[in-house]
């Protein structure tokens, strides 16, 4: 099983259409990804079906880069 | 254009002047259990060369056709949109049904998952008017930007309405068309319990014979189809290809029934002879006509008394064709690819063929219905019919320019 980063880099990848070398840890969604409001939508969707959670609306608006939904996938699934 | 007989225009064109026919056997689902198991489906699509697949994968397939067919249009046309001429810039690309396949896949997502797994996606990658609203993001088109939803006359509405944009002021270009994919499990059985569709399974390829005495219905086709209008002292100033010249659009409706035409043709002959009156012809100025032809019992009958009735002894020099003999019936697409085969037929002086016709209904006599292979004729006006469900009906007229 790959480690938690892996696998949000994987997943950030595949719904923006980047390159899995272009994730860096503190990449923004947004600024350095190329995403829309509504990509960053999908984006929490497939996490939430990648790690099998809810990531409430509240929350999910505070994960903007690619550290935040590692950090928050791992303190909440710890 | 995206057709089931190619993903291009040239691929098209030279499969619809061979007489080949688009249908095949419907592979993408379990049709086990419907009455009609093939339609004219499109082949080998991929939209990555016009579209980045992350793009790609937010739109609908019908959105995909529409904005491949549209770019192509676009490409082949010279067309540049400058900062300043953007307000002057249009689109007018709609659909028959839109997004099924979407809205089929997100409704079973919910009764599986729940509503909290819809995509964002969802309603603007499904919704009809997006293949206009893409399409002016892409080039920066600032000028009207609509879409028609008429049935099987979508296309040629959208392109009899561009057209009025532009007589009436509101723009110099308007890309106009129409897209359609419903080749889904809710489309087909829609279609297969209104006993629209032939059921001609063992034989796929024979089973839109337009006028043919053992018809049984429409083949279900899929595509997309899109040209560009533009005003002519402008075209002909920038030294654009000119294909030829739209010369009038026509529209009735039936006020008869939901789904079958009167037996007379009466919305029909209203339709043509608006669109005669449109252009300052008379019945003799027009050489060809591509019908609307698709291959049911009733319509193709009606269809042709209301020619009769319309062109009185000039039927006898007429060439009428049904290109769904060979693409099969686009539904709100099927107006704007056979515009476009019209147009062709102009250029090229040729009827393209109705396949297929190997008996022809004694209720079709009379008139030259192109069976089998294209003839070469001597066409200065074009005229091409769509006929939709709630009795909706358009014909536009092409000359040669």
């Amino acid at each position: 099983m790959s480690s938690i980063e892996e696998r949000v880099k994987k997943i950030v990848a595949e719904q923006l259409g980047v390159k899995e070398e272009d994730v860096k840890p503190e990449a923004s969604f947004v600024e350095d990804l190329g995403a829309d409001s509504l990509d960053t939508v999908e984006l929490v969707m497939a996490l939430e079906e990648e790690f099998e959670t809810e990531i409430p609306d509240e929350e999910a608006e505070k994960i903007t880069t690619v550290q935040l939904a590692i950090d928050y996938i791992k303190e909440n699934l710890g | 254009m995206v057709s089931p007989l190619g993903n291009t225009l040239g691929e098209t064109w030279s499969a619809v002047l061979a007489g080949t026919s688009g249908a095949a056997p419907i592979e993408t689902f379990d049709v086990s259990a419907f009455s009609t198991r093939f339609a004219a489906t499109v082949k080998n699509f991929d939209p990555t060369p016009y579209m980045p697949e992350k793009e790609a994968r937010k739109m609908d397939v019908f959105l995909q056709y529409g904005l491949v067919a549209a770019i192509q249009a676009m490409e082949d046309s010279g067309l540049e949109v400058s900062e300043q001429d953007a307000p002057r810039i249009g689109a007018c690309i709609g659909s028959g049904m839109g997004g099924i396949q979407a809205i089929e896949n997100n409704a079973l997502l919910i009764a599986e998952k729940g509503p909290r797994r819809v995509s964002p996606f969802f309603v603007p990658g499904a919704i009809i008017n997006m293949v206009a609203g893409n399409l002016s993001i892409k080039y920066g088109m600032k000028g009207p930007n609509l879409s028609t939803t008429t049935a099987c006359t979508t296309g040629t509405h959208a392109i009899g309405l561009g057209m009025r944009s532009i007589q009436y002021g509101d723009a110099d270009v308007m890309v106009c068309g129409g897209a359609e994919m419903v080749t889904t499990p809710v489309g087909l059985g829609g279609f297969c319990a209104a006993r629209a569709l032939s059921t001609r399974n063992d034989d796929p390829q024979a089973a839109s014979r337009p006028w043919d005495r053992d018809r049984d219905g429409f083949v279900l086709g899929e595509g997309a189809g899109v040209l560009v209008l533009e005003e002519y002292e402008r075209a002909k100033a920038r030294g654009a290809k000119i294909y030829a010249e739209l010369s009038g659009f026509g529209m009735s409706g039936d006020a008869h029934h939901m789904t079958s035409p009167p037996e007379d043709g009466a919305g029909a002959a209203l339709s043509m002879q608006n669109a005669l009156n449109d252009a300052a012809l008379s019945p003799e100025g027009v050489q060809y006509i591509n019908a609307h032809g698709t291959s049911t019992p009733l319509g193709d009958k009606a269809e042709i008394k209301a020619v009769h009735s319309v062109f009185g002894g000039a039927a006898d020099k007429l060439a009428v064709s049904s290109t769904k003999s060979m693409t099969g019936h686009l539904l709100g697409a099927a107006g704007a690819i056979e515009a476009i085969f019209s147009v062709l037929a102009l250029r090229d002086q040729v009827a393209p063929p109705t396949i297929n016709l190997e008996n022809p209904d004694e209720a079709c006599n009379g008139i030259n219905l192109v069976p089998m292979e294209t003839q070469e004729v001597s066409i200065e006006a074009a005229l091409s019919n769509s006929f939709g469900f709630g009795g909706t009906n358009g014909s536009l007229i092409f000359k040669r320019v």
